[in-house]
């Protein structure tokens, strides 16, 4: 289990998160619900070491690891995929997914495996990695943060600026993904998408958890409200 | 006609060295944005240390590298592992002032341990030796030099585009932030170039001292030179860099020759000729 307790985060002088506390257990997807600015990336970042926070802020299995820096969250299983799919411009996909491979964890993702399963992404392999359309990137993105075999997946905004049938297919990758008991941790801005695709939610509102519970029994008018700050 | 096939060769072969002396800093400066102000005296220490090897144990220069260039291999990772880490990614100023400090302690302990006579390395009969190719003579050691340059560049250019080490090294010249997220340690792969650089200054600078002597204060026309071969070809274009050397080089040595003292200033002029007419370098991207 990913865990933080009374996490903290600071970018400076400027305080993001204030004692916020969430978990998440093997093969569950947690969605995480609030506006801009609400501290959802911040929360993604600290459980990576993007973000630094104190040591025990951030447990896995109750050890504390917090404050540790990417690689080592990476080679515990803990991946994130950033807003705005930042690829490597410089590398083809196939680069970009070969990079993520040989610096993450072995397992039952491959590259091959994946240009096999998305024939689509095999046919633009060797494009440099920004020539492509944002579904496309953002496909390339999520297949960069599973080859290192995570068991936890963090996905911040996996959907954000993409078509509708875009917005499917990366979420075809991300459920053929969840039924080898992934973890997920989902920042979605559409809330209907982020609880139809989630276990439980987590609303948070300037840094602080303001609702949470099961995401088939959530309140719409609730979550709404949770959200606007209303 | 043979004259001018000579002194254009001759340019050639400099301008190869002076790409060399670039390749560093064209390193440091694409993939960890650093500007390195001692790159010039760490030539020229280089060199020095050639010449305490070569006064040690009584070898050629050439022999020498053998230990040259993995001791510079280890100070350059130290280097960058112990001081120049903790001013990387913090914008342009802490490494430029950084290293300009640097620059003045290196040239002062050169002073102060080999003194401020002028030394050069002697390589005995090889720099000597030359043949005669249809009229025109080519020296053997400056031939050597060029093939050493050229072999260093592609190998390079092959490292970064072919092998796991050069996407890295794309990866974090195009985003640091994320190059972590995907596992990179980019601290201790700094420490890697840094020593991978000084590794190639070793050898340039044995080359460097083969050809023309040195004293403690010779760095800052060093890294001019560096820099002008890096400018010149176009930041992030490794073959750009050996292209700058080139042209630098054959630019000196005409000027040389239409008035001896003259040399380094037409390399220069050409410096800033080409830079009027494209600002970005002869191979360098458009600023967006």
């Amino acid at each position: 289990m990913l865990s933080t307790d009374h996490l903290d985060a600071h970018y400076g002088l400027f305080q993001a998160l204030f004692g916020l506390s969430f978990q998440v257990s093997p093969g569950e997807t947690v969605a995480l619900i609030g506006s801009n600015g609400a501290g959802k990336s911040t929360l993604l970042k600290s459980l990576v070491g993007a973000v630094t926070v104190r040591p025990d802020g951030v447990k896995l299995a109750g050890a504390p690891i917090g404050g540790q820096a990417e690689r080592k969250q990476l080679a515990r299983g803990i991946a994130l995929v950033p807003e705005g799919r930042r690829l490597f411009p410089s590398l083809t996909v196939l680069e970009n997914l070969q990079l993520a491979a040989r610096n993450g964890r072995p397992g039952e993702w491959t590259v091959e495996r994946l240009l096999k399963e998305f024939p689509v992404m095999a046919g633009f392999q060797n494009r440099p990695a920004t020539a492509l359309s944002g579904g496309q990137q953002q496909l390339v993105a999520l297949s960069r943060a599973l080859v290192g075999n995570p068991s936890y997946l963090l996905c911040d905004e996996i959907s954000l600026g993409l078509s509708p049938l875009a917005v499917n297919e990366v979420y075809e990758l991300l459920g053929r993904a969840r039924k080898d008991g992934l973890a997920v941790v989902l920042v979605e801005q559409n809330v209907k998408r982020a609880l139809s695709e989630s276990d439980r939610y987590y609303c948070i509102q300037k840094g602080r958890v303001v609702l949470e519970g099961a995401s088939e029994k959530a309140d719409h008018a609730q979550v709404a409200k949770a959200y606007f700050g209303m | 006609m043979t004259i001018a096939l000579e002194t254009l060769l001759g340019g050639l072969m400099l301008g190869a060295l002076y790409a060399l002396f670039g390749l560093g800093l064209s390193l440091s400066l694409g993939v960890m944005k650093m500007i390195n102000i001692a790159h010039g005296d760490l030539i020229v220490l280089g060199a020095y240390l050639c010449s305490a090897v070569m006064m040690a144990l009584g070898v050629n220069p050439l022999v020498s590298l053998v230990a040259v260039v993995p001791a510079m291999f280890v100070f350059g990772y130290l280097l960058q592992r112990l001081l120049l880490n903790r001013v990387v990614g913090r914008g342009p100023l802490s490494p430029l002032l950084l290293t300009f400090g640097l620059s003045i302690v290196l040239q002062n302990v050169l002073q102060e341990t080999f003194t401020a006579d002028t030394r050069s390395l002697q390589a005995g009969d090889i720099a000597l030796q030359g043949f005669n190719l249809g009229g025109v003579s080519i020296g053997l050691l400056p031939l050597i030099s060029t093939l050493a340059s050229v072999l260093v560049f592609a190998a390079t250019s092959w490292i970064i585009e072919r092998t796991h080490w050069g996407r890295q090294a794309r990866a974090v010249s195009d985003d640091p932030a994320t190059a972590r997220l995907v596992g990179v340690d980019d601290r201790r792969f700094f420490a890697l170039i840094t020593g991978f650089i000084l590794a190639v200054i070793a050898l340039a600078a044995v080359l460097y001292g083969i050809r023309t002597p040195f004293s403690p204060t010779a760095g800052p026309e060093r890294l001019l030179q560096s820099f002008e071969a890096v400018v010149l070809g176009g930041l992030g274009n490794i073959w750009g860099t050996f292209a700058g050397g080139l042209i630098v080089g054959v630019a000196q040595v005409f000027g040389a020759k239409l008035s001896s003292g003259l040399g380094p200033f037409f390399g220069h002029l050409v410096f800033l000729l080409v830079l009027l007419v494209r600002p970005q370098g002869l191979f360098g991207k458009a600023q967006r």
